[in-house]
């Protein structure tokens, strides 16, 4: 294990931003934090790098107790969401700080400091300042200046953030090869679950404070631990007492299965090569996605008698109650 | 305001420019007329009396280590407001304004109280210890620099909030102390601030009268400096004096200001 965080607990003032946090990251591999706005991400990483102290807990890095150490002895490269560019430095200057604060030689810095440029592909901006570039070639600035010290553990807070969708993309389509290129261990900060599904091998889903799941892309797609991790990683609604992603929803003709539920059809709205179909069961309303060609096959329309079931197999959990009032039954995630 | 179009756009630059020529041109420019009434006479008059020589001089050495202080302490103590939380954080805020506030002749008979040679505070202890600091240079640099504290303190503070703590924790990750971060990030950042709140400061400091006035004691060759020698002149009906002396003052004064407005980049790179 490359980064082991123990028992990490950590309030701001009254207000609990961690509770009892244990993670463990795989060397070499790229993972992802994900979870909603407030859950505790970025102070959970900044604590990793020693930008913050934890009330409680340990963190060890590549098998030393990191606890007590400062920021500048972690060896953690750290990227910040909104880049923190050295101002008045070149680009060069800025992916050479890390070097320069470490004495090397001139030859070697500037050797290294080309090597880096051409990664993030940036050589014909060396000489610029950060203020004259875009932010997608600041956030790459950014990642060269984190990689240029060799770091033990790279760490990225929200490293896309703040760029528009497209470049987003391909910013981390990017990023997955440029880690299969360099194998530093990587962890990244997103609230896009769909960013974190793409690019990452291992997910830990962080909400209020808390660790709610950590396992691989398929593992927390199929598996799913609870409804809040279920809900997060894309659109779902509920039939009877489970949660069920639409596109599991069976929906049939004829109600000759004793586990589906009968009901009528009460909306069709297509959407490109998708087709959802709400059907009211008399208590809820449950959505069901199909392709265009099964909507056709179906042969339903609003006010037919259908029957619906979820797939054997798809994942489903129980909804918890908690007090919160009954939802409609249909739900999709935004984002 | 200054956006709005037609007459009402230049009556508004009509007033502001009337009122700054009325209140600052013109009566600095009375000034420099009287000192070159007589062409340079009066200028070369001042500056070969070796009591006024003595005076300017004073002024500046006096200037220069109230700026130094004022800058090392107003930087550290801008940092100390900005970056970290403590109790008392929002009283020493307010009280680094007081000096902007409080009378100069006030803050005068003050220091005059704490270290005066007889009856002050501190003044018998520092006498007996070969110090002497009310009616010597000591006081003139510590009322000097009273006066003129808040400046730096006031460029930088808001400079600092704007650029935020994150460059200065990327340094620190990249592996900085928190010395080199200081020299490398933080005052590369904030050295605009500082300049212009030097320059103010050593503004101020030439021209301070009223609190120097009290604890200096204004010996003649001793612990008069420039702007007491103005006032002497000007009580002595020596008006070309005055008005020469006066003009140099001021010549530092706007010749500072007008350097750094010039050399500073017009556009600050973001
Ligand atoms: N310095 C601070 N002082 C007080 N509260 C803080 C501080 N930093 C974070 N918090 C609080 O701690 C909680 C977790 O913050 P954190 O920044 O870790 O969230 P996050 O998961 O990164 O969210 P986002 O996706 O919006 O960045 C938030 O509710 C935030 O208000
Ligand atoms: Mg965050």
């Amino acid at each position: 294990m490359s980064i082991e965080v123990t028992g990490v607990s950590k309030r701001f003032g009254d207000f609990v931003a961690l509770e009892d946090v244990s993670v463990s990251i795989p060397s070499g591999r790229l993972t992802a934090l994900l979870g909603p706005s407030g859950g505790g991400k970025s102070t959970l990483l900044r604590i990793i790098a020693g930008l913050e102290r934890a009330d409680a807990g340990t963190v060890g890095i590549e098998g030393l107790d990191a606890t007590g150490l400062p920021a500048r002895k972690r060896g953690v490269g750290f990227v910040f969401q909104h880049y923190a560019a050295f101002k008045h430095l070149t680009v060069r200057r800025n992916v050479a700080f890390g070097l320069e604060i470490r004495k090397r030689p001139k030859e070697e810095i500037r050797r290294r400091v080309d090597e880096l440029l051409a990664l993030v592909h940036l050589e014909q901006f060396a000489d610029r300042l950060p203020a004259q570039l875009s932010g997608g070639q600041r956030q790459r600035m950014a990642l060269a200046r984190a990689l240029a010290v060799e770091p033990k553990v790279l760490l990225l807070d929200e490293p896309f953030g703040a760029l528009d969708a497209k470049v987003r993309k391909e910013l981390r389509e990017w990023l997955r090869r440029l880690h299969d290129e360099v194998h530093v261990t990587t962890v990244f900060v997103t609230h896009d679950q769909e960013e974190a599904l793409e690019v990452a091998d291992e997910i830990v889903v962080i909400n209020d404070g808390r660790v709610e799941q950590i396992g691989t892309p398929d593992e927390l797609y199929d598996s799913p631990a609870n409804d809040f991790v279920m809900r997060f990683l894309g659109p779902v609604t509920q039939l009877g007492s489970q949660l069920v992603r639409p596109h599991d929803v069976a929906v049939a003709v004829g109600a000759d299965d004793p586990d589906a539920v009968a009901g009528r059809v009460a909306r069709v709205v297509r959407v490109g090569f998708e087709v959802r179909v709400e059907v009211s069961t008399g208590e809820q309303l449950v959505l069901a996605t199909m392709t265009r060609t099964e909507f056709l096959r179906l042969g339903v329309d609003v006010g037919t008698t259908v029957s619906v079931r979820v797939v054997p197999g798809a994942p489903v959990v129980p909804v918890v109650p908690d007090g919160s009032p009954v939802r409609s039954g249909l739900e999709v995630h935004a984002g | 305001m200054g956006r709005g179009r037609g007459p009402g756009r230049w009556a508004a630059r009509a007033v502001v420019t009337a009122y700054l020529v009325l209140l600052v041109a013109w009566p600095l420019w009375l000034v420099a007329q009287h000192t070159f009434a007589d062409g340079l006479d009066q200028l070369r008059g001042i500056v070969d009396d070796p009591d006024v020589a003595h005076a300017l001089r004073l002024t500046v050495v006096v200037a220069i280590l109230s700026v130094v202080l004022n800058t090392v302490f107003g930087v550290g103590i801008s940092l100390l407001i900005v970056r970290y939380r403590f109790p008392g954080r929002r009283l020493l805020n307010a009280l680094l304004d007081v000096p902007l506030s409080v009378s100069p002749i006030v803050v005068g008979l003050a220091l005059v109280l704490v270290y005066g040679g007889r009856s002050g505070w501190f003044g018998p202890a520092l006498e007996d210890a070969g110090l002497q600091v009310v009616f010597a240079t000591p006081g003139i640099v510590l009322a000097t620099t009273f006066v003129a504290l808040p400046l730096v303190i006031r460029e930088v503070v808001p400079v600092l909030e704007e650029i935020g703590t994150e460059q200065e924790q990327a340094a620190q990750s990249l592996g900085a102390t928190a010395g080199q971060t200081f020299r490398r990030i933080t005052l590369p950042a904030i050295k605009w601030g500082v300049t212009y709140g030097v320059v103010l400061s050593l503004a101020r400091s030439l021209g301070e009268f009223g609190a120097v006035k009290v604890v200096s004691g204004n010996v003649l060759g001793e612990t008069r400096t420039a702007t007491l020698v103005v006032e002497e002149k000007y009580l002595n009906f020596d008006q070309g004096g005055a008005y020469a002396t006066a003009f140099l003052l001021a010549l530092v004064a706007v010749a500072c200001i007008v350097v750094v407005s010039i050399i500073r980049p017009k556009e600050e790179p973001r």
